[in-house]
């Protein structure tokens, strides 16, 4: 029974307790500590429970934001829980990566006057209570004996899967690594995403029945056509973003120069930054990150813990344009991040052993808006001038995996290699094929691409009952 | 899941294993690789595919011990499994209407020009092969090379074994004898296909060279493996690992690969006193 509720009125939101900057900037321990039981209660409170709920139509799986926080109001964990269940299948990875302050907070009333609900630190929250406190197994679902195929064992994949296997889809989700969980794992540092908690919501999608095979490499092991002759009835493709751009600057191959997925991929999914680790990586002492999205921020903020004395973000615009969450630019600069921005990377320097020595820069000043909306950076004549730095980390961008595209007859794929869907519910150009997520945006958020996966599932949960 | 069925020690330096791992045996084609971590905690190792049997299920793989994923890897005897075998990864070599084939290939690069010249022979086309070695005792796969070559030269460095020189040298030489080939593949140390590559050049002989630079994952997310190739970036997971000789930026390929060498040189040493606890 919910009972009325005294509301909140602070026209705060309950600030979120963190490691002490000086001290997160040497561990690679999770920085946000997550609310207290207390701290929940209170925040959710604020909650004015409106009618209309705008927060709901900013998110992209639309979660009952208003209903889920009601429940925390009245103390009841489990009950909210089961609320964010119903539309998201990675609660705990999305109270701490999604862009809420873009999305379900950018609408909440209590915004108007004053700071939003924290709803990502309450879905946090509502997460890692139910993973601590709740040890029942999920409930097998009933078999309807139809079976399905997913690529890529990413945020899209694995909500795909997860919302598939619920209605009862016999799903084997593909990994290419020898690990499930995608950028989730390879991508995003520990101290922003504990792989436990990853891997914990992975073994919830097991045990209702998905099976999750790593190393394999759809589009060389075994191709979209093979898996229809296995007996899949659809496949959906969420192999994610790939190939990493570079500027084409003179020295981009110089010793030294990184892109953000290698040098992230060496420290989280290979582990680098644990001590005696196998896997060889640069330690550097001065770290140039060129870019200013999520992935730069964690590049950086994991130079900095890998022990570089000074780290640059260096970004063509200003800091209002920086597209990363404005939390993780907020903690870079509370690590000591040294942000040059309006600054615009012209070539990489070497010496004579091949190595990265500095970096020749032009500073930019903003014109008119460009087609993304955003102010055009135009350089400023005679700015030019040299970093020092002896690492360069590449973060601009990827664009889409070729290896699918280049071994499916009939998937077609735009000008810049992503694959074409129809609309929102990610059918491709082939029957019975789906696909979400950076494979069709390039790069974007894990929650756009779980929104996909969860968009994708329904559509070929409708694909395969009506076929039959 | 990716046992050892056979090993063979073919030098000191060079073991041979037929992996188990019957889906990628069903796929792989000459020219593309696989990526291996032999435990848990294992470095990605990418290794060219030396061989393959579709019917038993087995992928055969050559390597030399240099570092401490290869050396962790050795240490695995038949009947134990690796970690992680994936692939097959890269584009496989083109072999579509040649007639006239030089296969050249420096050291363990021996391991991966023997398929090719297997495939090409089998596909009817006339292959010499020019092998080099450094000497007698390193010598790796010769009996094959024979069967599927009208012509083999065996180069050592030191002269202990065939005739002394470099597989340049035998290259040219054939060359000049007015040997007319299609296309050269060269495969070994990044300095030998380098040297084949300027003296294909001169006589104006397509080349194709098999790059085997760093990568993590081999499919075309880490970036790790760009090679300049005609002034673009290249990828050689996805684009290669087989690259136009006479495009390659090969002394930038030579710089890249040393990147980790400190750190390999440390892995060797911390590894070796590893295994001796191992074997005790």
């Amino acid at each position: 029974m919910i009972m009325a509720i005294q509301r909140n009125m602070d026209p705060k939101k309950c600030p979120m307790p963190v490691q002490d900057p000086m001290v997160r900037r040497n561990n690679f321990d999770e920085v946000a500590l997550g609310y207290t039981y207390e701290m929940a209660v209170n925040e959710a409170k604020r909650c004015l429970n409106c009618k209309h709920k705008p927060c709901t139509t900013g998110c992209p799986v639309q979660i009952d934001i208003p209903a889920f926080i009601e429940r925390v109001a009245n103390e009841d964990m489990e009950g909210a829980y089961q609320i964010i269940a119903k539309s998201s299948s990675l609660p705990a990875v999305c109270g701490r990566v999604c862009p809420q302050e873009k999305q379900c907070e950018s609408k909440c009333v209590r915004g108007i006057k004053g700071e939003s609900v924290g709803i990502g630190r309450l879905e946090r929250f509502v997460a890692d209570w139910h993973r601590e406190n709740c040890k029942d197994a999920p409930e097998m679902p009933r078999q309807n004996g139809h079976k399905v195929a997913i690529i890529g064992a990413g945020p899209s994949g694995l909500t795909a899967a997860g919302d598939l296997a619920k209605l009862g889809y016999k799903v084997t989700v593909y990994e290419a690594l020898h690990l499930a969980g995608g950028v989730l794992v390879y991508g995003i540092p520990e101290f922003r995403l504990p792989k436990v908690i990853v891997q914990k919501e992975i073994d919830n999608l097991k045990a209702i029945g998905v099976d999750v095979e790593t190393n394999m490499v759809i589009g060389k092991v075994l191709t979209i056509d093979e898996l229809f002759e296995m007996g899949n009835e659809a496949v959906y493709i969420g192999s994610g973003a790939g190939l990493p751009r570079f500027m084409n600057i003179p020295g981009e191959s110089l010793k030294g120069v990184y892109s953000a997925n290698e040098y992230l991929t060496r420290i989280n999914l290979m582990k680098a930054y644990k001590e005696g680790s196998k896997t060889p990586i640069k330690h550097s002492k001065k770290v140039a990150v060129v870019g200013g999205g999520n992935v730069a921020m964690d590049a950086a903020r994991s130079a900095k813990r890998m022990g570089a004395d000074e780290v640059y973000i260096v970004y063509r615009r200003g800091m209002e344009e920086l597209p990363a969450r404005k939390e993780e630019v907020e903690h870079a600069e509370e690590e000591g991040i040294i942000f040059k921005t309006l600054t615009n990377p012209v070539e990489v320097l070497g010496n004579e052993a091949g190595e990265v020595c500095g970096m020749r820069c032009v500073e930019m000043e903003l014109g008119e808006p460009d087609a993304s909306g955003r102010r055009r950076p135009i350089v400023k004549e005679g700015s030019e001038f040299v970093l020092d730095v002896d690492t360069m980390i590449m973060s601009i961008g990827t664009s889409p995996n070729p290896l699918i595209r280049s071994t499916t007859p009939g998937l077609e794929t735009n000008s810049k290699g992503c694959i074409v869907t129809d609309g929102d519910n990610g059918l491709t150009t082939r029957e019975g094929v789906y696909a979400g997520g950076d494979a069709v945006t390039g790069a974007a958020t894990v929650i756009l691409a779980m929104g996909a996966g969860k968009a994708a599932a329904k559509a070929i949960d409708e694909y395969i009952k009506n076929k039959n | 899941m990716y046992k050892i069925v056979r090993k063979k020690e073919l030098n000191p330096t060079v073991t041979l294993m037929d992996i188990e791992a019957p889906l990628i045996a069903k796929k792989a084609e000459p020219g593309q690789f696989i990526i291996f971590r032999a435990k848990e905690d294992s470095e990605r190792v990418p290794l060219t595919i030396a061989d393959f049997d579709r019917e038993k299920g087995t992928v055969t793989i050559i390597f030399q011990i240099v570092g401490g994923a290869t050396m962790e890897l050795n240490t695995l005897n038949e009947g134990d499994c690796l970690q992680d075998f994936v692939g097959p990864l890269g584009k496989p070599s083109e072999t579509d209407g040649l007639k006239k084939v030089a296969v050249v290939g420096g050291g363990v690069g021996c391991a991966i020009a023997y398929p090719i010249a297997k495939k090409l022979h089998n596909l009817g086309c006339e292959v010499h092969s020019i092998v080099g070695f450094r000497n007698k005792d390193l010598v790796i796969l010769e009996d094959e090379f024979k069967a599927v070559s009208s012509k083999l030269c065996m180069m050592t460095d030191d002269g202990s074994y065939g005739t002394k020189g470099l597989v340049t040298n035998a290259l040219e030489e054939l060359i000049k004898e007015g040997n007319q080939y299609d296309e050269v593949i060269a495969i070994g140390p990044v300095i030998m296909m380098k040297f084949v590559s300027l003296l294909t050049k001169k006589y104006d002989i397509k080349t194709i060279v098999s790059m085997n630079p760093i990568m993590i994952d081999g499919t075309g997310m880490c970036g790790g493996c760009r090679l300049t190739v005609g002034g673009e970036t290249k990828f050689a997971c996805v684009d290669g690992p087989d690259f136009d000789g006479h495009l390659v930026d090969f002394d930038e390929a030579m710089h890249r690969g040393t990147m980790y060498r400190d750190f390999e040189a440390h892995a060797r040493e911390d590894s070796c006193n590893l295994l001796n606890k191992e074997v005790k």
